[in-house]
């Protein structure tokens, strides 16, 4: 007998959609919170030799819980290698020798560059937000980068207050001038649905809906005129696998 | 004076150790990355009523957030100020965003330009060399410059070292000579103590002899001013193998830290009036 799952609610479906992007990759770079669990999702039901790397200095770490910290005790336990900062930058990001590195951020503009500084004039912010971190590195130089938003137009801004973290730059060609050597944004994954840059423009564009959300909800929480992808698809639907195993690692 | 005397950290009490190593003026790095970050030495800082600190860090976490609203720093040197997981650090946003209890100076980094600049700080280089903070914003607001690979001609970015006063950290042991060892992450623990003038090192255990743990750093005592015991001196955050991250307490100070009042009742109860050996 099997039991009827509750209807997903929209984080679980932004989450659902993050792991997805990590079937096939070989490692990925994480941060705390849905970035995190969504990787440790996908190496329950995608992708079980996924290799976690947490800024902390734990590489390939295999934690039962979420973490809520990226310094979690389970992490370095559960680690194949554990390595101080300097290393974790110089050895392992800077050389590109992780593939997908998932970011958040407090705003996020159409080239896909990010704001984790603050919200008004630097000199004297509105709010002080809590700065760099590793961002500006990981997003250089992993091979590419997903975003994972909350959908609203005090996230997705045409303009930001001040840029922590280089996407797509200023446009094409922008990330080879700087000399970085990862593809930056592929994806932007919110609890709405995906955007991806334009293969021309670099501009990010609705490709995918999530199910139960129309398109004009996603235009309106998007500060500037968001383009749709002629190719627009849905998400397809969690599978009662994923739904499972999403809410049994929340559980535990 | 090879065969009388060797140079060794001294095993001391953190009472001792903090008012002989820590000045009001200095430049200070508490350091522990998520990991062995050096609560009870820090709050030691606070009960000497040491002041006009800089303040340096990578993660000001908790224990800045503490310093910062008792109004003991002038400055902050950081790449990241937020409650790992929780949310925003509410005395580092007061401090910054409306001067309370006194205006901060600041200066930020990434992780990777802060990591770099304690190396060569450790190093005794000038600077170091990286690629990062080009085409940020963060670049104009820093202290970076461009240079010129003197081989390639590849633009690349330069970061000053950082030279702290005196660096503290935590550790799960240490010898009776002051050798320390600590496993789990390892952060910028070392670079932090070979970075600066004078170090601290407050441990979980003395123990007679060091046992080699796998993934292990051990610091000479040779290089250490000051060891001191201090059981439990890494919570709420942890020294793996011996304690655990208090998770519930970082949630926690989200809404003891939010309100000034509170706050600083909070400390005066909880730091301020403890008295310790």
């Amino acid at each position: 007998m099997t039991t009827a799952l509750e209807a997903p609610t929209a984080a679980e479906l932004q989450t659902i959609a993050a792991a997805r992007l990590l079937r096939d990759a070989s490692s990925v770079f994480i941060g705390v919170g849905r970035p995190s669990t969504a990787a440790l999702l996908a190496r329950m039901v995608h992708n079980p030799r996924l290799v976690l790397v947490y800024e902390s200095g734990t590489i390939g770490a295999k934690p039962y819980h979420i973490p809520l910290s990226i310094g979690d005790g389970e992490l370095a336990e559960t680690a194949d290698a554990v390595v101080s900062v300097p290393e974790m930058f110089n050895y392992w990001i800077g050389p590109g020798r992780i593939e997908v590195a998932f970011l958040g951020a407090a705003q996020v503009d159409p080239l896909g560059n990010l704001n984790s500084t603050v919200i008004g004039d630097y000199e004297h912010p509105r709010t002080r937000l809590p700065g760099a971190g590793g961002a500006p590195e990981i997003a250089a130089f992993c091979r590419e980068v997903v975003v994972i938003a909350p959908h609203d137009r005090r996230t997705f801004v045409p303009r930001l207050d001040f840029r922590t973290t280089v996407g797509h730059g200023d446009g094409p060609g922008d990330r080879r001038r700087l000399g970085f050597t990862g593809r930056g944004p592929t994806a932007v994954v919110t609890d709405l649905g995906v955007l991806e840059p334009d293969a021309d423009t670099c501009e990010l564009r609705l490709t995918q809906i999530h199910p139960g959300v129309e398109v004009e909800r996603v235009l309106e929480a998007t500060g500037w005129e968001l383009k749709i992808a002629p190719d627009l698809r849905r998400t397809p639907d969690p599978t009662a696998e994923e739904l499972a195993a999403l809410r049994e690692l929340l559980s535990r | 004076m090879r065969g009388r005397w060797w140079p060794m950290a001294e095993l001391t009490t953190l009472r001792e150790a903090v008012a002989e190593l820590v000045h009001d003026g200095d430049a200070v790095a508490l350091e522990g990355f998520t990991h062995l970050i050096p609560f009870a030495a820090g709050h030691e800082v606070l009960r000497q009523g040491r002041r006009e600190l800089e303040l340096i860090r990578m993660t000001p976490d908790i224990l800045y957030d503490q310093m910062l609203g008792m109004g003991a720093a002038r400055r902050l040197v950081f790449s990241y100020g937020g409650n790992p997981g929780v949310g925003s650090l509410h005395r580092f946003r007061d401090a910054i965003e409306h001067g309370w209890p006194r205006a901060v100076e600041i200066e930020e980094h990434s992780h990777a330009g802060m990591a770099n600049r304690y190396a060569a700080g450790a190093a005794r280089l000038p600077f170091a060399v990286m690629r990062g903070y080009v085409g940020t914003d963060l670049a104009e607001r820093t202290r970076v410059a461009t240079i010129e690979c003197p081989f390639t001609g590849e633009r690349l970015v330069a970061v000053p070292a950082l030279r702290p006063d005196v660096a503290i950290i935590h550790a799960q042991e240490a010898d009776r000579c002051g050798n320390v060892q600590l496993w789990g992450i390892p952060g910028v623990q070392k670079e932090a103590v070979l970075s600066a003038d004078r170090s601290l090192v407050t441990v979980e255990r003395i123990v007679d002899q060091l046992v080699p743990r796998p993934g292990g750093v051990v610091i000479p005592g040779w290089v250490i001013d000051a060891v001191a015991e201090a059981p439990g001196g890494s919570q709420p955050s942890y020294s793996l193998g011996i304690t655990t991250r208090d998770n519930d307490f970082y949630r926690e100070w989200d809404r003891l830290s939010r309100d000034r009042e509170r706050f600083t009742a909070w400390m005066h109860e909880h730091v301020l009036g403890v008295a310790v050996a």
